[in-house]
C-alpha cells in the first residue's frame, strides 16, 4: 500500500467506557507536518481521542490508520507525551532512566539499553533543558521539569508523530515557552505533533492547524481558516466567545 | 507444643534457611506488587487460595503438601481472575472487587475447614495450620522447592527487567512502545501468586500478604534505586526469616509465622523512621533545622533595617526594640552571637561588620525574588 499524504486518518470512531459515548463517530483527517491543537471543554474526549489513535483505549467501531495502517505496525512512528499525573513521581528511578525508556520500543524485548541509548537520552535531555538533572530522583523535580523529562522521552524515540496530552498543564510560562519552541522546531524538522490544548488564547500564536472536540467532531483545520466564534461557540457554549474576543 | 524440644538441630537449620529463602522471595516479588499498588491483591489472593486447599483434600482425601499448594494456587488464580473481570466489567472500585472476593473465598474456605473436621474417615490434623502457618512442618524438599522457585523468577526477572521497569512506572506508554503488556501484567500477577503459595504452609493464609508488603516498603524507605530495593527487599526479608525462626524457637510456645511478620513489621518501623532521606525522624529534624535558620534570618534583616537608620551600621539598640518582632526569642540572640554577626552588651545589642553584609546581601536576594 502506498503512503498517503496524510499522518492519521480517522473513520466514525466511536468510544464508550460506560452507556454514553465518550468520543461519536469521529471522521478526522490529520495532513502530515502540522502543529495541531485539539481543544474542547472538559470530558470532550481530548484524552480518549489520543487514546485511541494509540490504541490505549479500544474503539466500539470505527478506525484509525497511521500513514495508512494501522497503529500497532507503525509503533516505531508515533511518539507519546502522556498527562504529568498518569504517573507516580515517587517511583524509585532517576530523570536520565525515564528519558532512557524512549528508546525501549526500538530495543524491542529482553535486550537492554546500551551507550548509544545513554548519549541518546543525554542528547535529549540537554535539549530540554534538563541535562544537569540527569540523576536527580524523579520525585525532586518540579511540575515543569517532570513534564520536561516526559517531552524528553518523546523526543529519543526519534518519531513522525508526536501525540502530546496536555504538556503545558501546570508548567510556567518560562517552561511553556521552551517546550513551544521545541515543538515548532520538530514541525519544522516535517513531524506532525497534536497536541491537547486548554488555553484558547495562546491558540492562534502557537498552532497552525486545529481541531474542535466536543464528543462529537465539530471542525478541524487551518487555524487561520477556522479558529473562529463560530466554531468555539458550537464546541464551548455561548459564553466563552466574550472569553476570546476580549 | 514445646518447639525447643521438638525440633533437633538439623530441622532447625531445615526451618531457619526456608524461611529465610521464603522471605528473600517474598521480599523481591513482593517489591512489585507494592510498586503496581497491587498491596491488597496480594491479601486477597492468599485469602482466596484456602478453599482450593480444602477442595484439594474433599476430592483426594490424602493429605500431600504440594496437592495442596497446587489448590491453593488455582484458586487463588481464580479470585484473582474475578476480581479483574469485576473492576473491568462493573462499576465498583478495585478495592471493593477485592474485599468482596477476600472475603467470599476466605468465607467458603472456613466452611470447607469445619465440613471436613466433621468427615468421619478425615485425618483432620494439619488443614487448620494454613490459616497461620506452620513452620516446623518445612522439610528439606520444601527448601529445595523454594529455592529453584526463586531462581526461576529471578531469571524472569532478569531477562524481563526493562520491560517490567517500564510497566510498573508507566503502563499506557509501555502499551503505546509496542510492547504486550497484559503478557507482563499476567508475569507480574503470576510473581505474586507464586510467592504466596509458597508462603501459605509456613506463614499462613491470614498473615502472608504482609510477608509480601513489609519487606518491599521498608526497602522503598532507604533508596531511589528499583535494582536496590528489590535486592534489600530480599535481604529484609531473609532476615525477617531467620530472625523469626530464632526468636520462636528460644521461646517456648511462639508459633513462628506471626513472629516472622513481627519482625518484618519492626523492619518497616525502623525503616519509616530511620532512614535518612525518607524518614521521619531526619525529616522533622530537617524541618526544624530549616525552621530555626529560617528565625535567625528573619531576625538578622529585621536588625538590619534599624541599623541602617543610622550612619554607623554597629550602633548599639535597645533589645527591647526586638521583642514585638515575632519568632525573635533569646535563643535567636545568643546564636546570632555565637555566629559573630551580631554583639551583645547589657541590654543592647549592635550589628558586627560581617552581620550587616550578610543581612545586606540576604535583604537584596529577597527583594529581588518578589519583583
Amino acid at each position: 500500500m502506498r503512503e498517503e499524504p496524510y499522518a492519521i486518518k480517522i473513520d466514525d470512531l466511536t468510544v464508550a467506557y460506560n452507556y454514553k459515548p465518550v468520543l461519536w463517530d469521529i471522521d478526522l483527517v490529520i495532513p502530515e507536518g502540522v502543529l495541531m491543537a485539539i481543544v474542547g471543554p472538559n470530558g470532550a474526549g481530548k484524552s480518549t481521542l489520543i487514546k485511541s489513535i494509540l490504541g490505549i483505549v479500544k474503539p466500539i467501531a470505527g478506525s484509525v490508520q497511521v500513514f495508512g495502517k494501522p497503529y500497532k505496525k507503525q509503533v516505531d512512528k508515533v511518539a507519546y507525551v502522556p498527562q504529568k499525573g498518569s504517573v507516580d513521581w515517587d517511583f524509585p528511578t532517576i530523570a536520565l532512566d525515564v528519558v532512557m525508556m524512549g528508546t525501549y520500543g526500538s530495543l524491542g524485548w529482553i535486550k537492554r539499553p546500551g551507550q548509544k541509548e545513554k548519549k541518546q537520552a543525554l542528547e535529549a535531555l540537554e535539549k530540554v533543558g534538563m541535562l544537569e538533572f540527569r540523576d536527580r530522583q524523579i520525585s525532586q523535580l518540579s511540575g515543569g521539569q517532570q513534564q520536561r523529562i516526559f517531552l524528553a522521552r518523546a523526543l529519543v524515540q526519534n518519531a513522525s508523530i508526536y501525540l502530546m496530552d496536555e504538556p503545558f498543564q501546570g508548567v510556567d510560562a518560562t517552561t511553556e515557552k521552551a517546550i513551544i519552541n521545541i515543538l515548532k522546531e520538530l514541525r519544522k524538522a516535517g513531524k506532525t505533533l497534536i497536541v491537547v490544548h486548554h488555553d484558547l488564547q495562546t491558540v492562534p500564536e502557537y498552532f497552525d492547524w486545529v481541531t474542535f472536540l466536543n464528543v462529537k467532531g465539530i471542525a478541524s483545520g487551518p487555524v487561520k481558516d477556522i479558529f473562529n466564534d463560530d466554531n468555539l461557540t458550537k464546541t464551548y457554549g455561548i459564553n466563552y466567545k466574550v472569553a476570546v474576543n476580549k | 507444643m514445646e518447639l525447643t524440644d521438638f525440633f533437633t538441630n538439623y530441622t532447625l537449620r531445615t526451618i531457619t534457611l526456608g524461611t529465610a529463602v521464603l522471605g528473600a522471595i517474598c521480599g523481591m516479588l513482593g517489591s512489585f506488587a507494592v510498586l503496581r499498588k497491587q498491596s491488597l491483591l496480594g491479601d486477597a489472593i492468599s485469602h482466596a487460595s484456602l478453599p482450593g486447599i480444602a477442595i484439594a483434600f474433599i476430592i483426594t482425601g490424602v493429605k500431600n503438601e504440594h496437592l495442596f499448594l497446587v489448590g491453593a494456587l488455582i484458586s487463588g488464580l481464580i479470585g484473582t481472575f474475578w476480581i479483574k473481570s469485576i473492576v473491568k466489567r462493573t462499576r465498583l472500585k478495585n478495592d471493593t472487587a477485592l474485599g468482596l472476593i477476600l472475603s467470599l473465598f476466605f468465607g467458603l474456605g472456613m466452611l470447607l475447614l469445619t465440613f471436613i473436621q466433621k468427615m468421619p474417615n478425615a485425618n483432620q490434623a494439619g488443614l487448620d495450620k494454613y490459616l497461620f502457618g506452620q513452620a516446623a512442618t518445612l522439610v528439606e524438599e520444601d527448601v529445595w522447592v523454594m529455592a529453584a522457585v526463586t531462581g526461576v523468577s529471578l531469571i524472569v526477572l532478569l531477562l524481563f527487567w526493562k520491560e517490567l521497569k517500564l510497566l510498573l512506572f508507566d503502563p499506557d506508554y509501555t502499551k503505546t512502545l509496542g510492547f504486550n503488556t497484559r503478557f507482563l501484567d499476567i508475569l507480574i500477577t503470576s510473581f505474586i501468586v507464586v510467592a504466596i503459595v509458597l508462603g501459605l504452609q509456613t506463614v499462613g493464609v491470614v498473615l502472608m500478604s504482609a510477608m509480601l508488603l513489609a519487606p518491599a516498603a521498608a526497602a522503598r524507605q532507604w533508596t531511589n534505586n528499583l535494582g536496590v530495593m528489590i535486592v534489600l527487599a530480599s535481604i529484609f526479608g531473609a532476615f525477617s526469616g531467620v530472625f523469626g525462626t530464632a526468636i520462636s524457637a528460644s521461646q517456648d510456645n511462639l508459633s513462628t509465622g506471626p513472629v516472622i511478620v513481627l519482625v518484618a513489621a519492626a523492619f518497616v518501623l525502623l525503616s519509616f523512621i530511620f532512614s535518612p532521606r525518607r524518614g521521619l525522624l531526619f525529616r522533622e529534624l530537617r524541618f526544624r533545622k530549616n525552621r530555626r535558620e529560617l528565625h535567625l534570618k528573619k531576625t538578622l534583616t529585621f536588625m538590619y533595617r534599624i541599623a541602617k537608620e543610622h550612619d554607623n551600621i554597629s550602633h548599639p539598640h535597645a533589645i527591647r526594640i526586638l521583642n514585638n518582632f515575632q519568632g525573635f526569642t533569646r535563643k535567636t540572640l545568643t546564636k546570632l552571637e555565637e555566629q559573630h554577626l551580631i554583639r551583645v552588651e547589657g541590654n543592647q545589642w549592635a550589628l558586627t561588620e560581617k552581620g550587616f553584609q550578610e543581612a545586606e546581601s540576604m535583604y537584596v536576594k529577597m527583594g529581588t525574588d518578589h519583583d
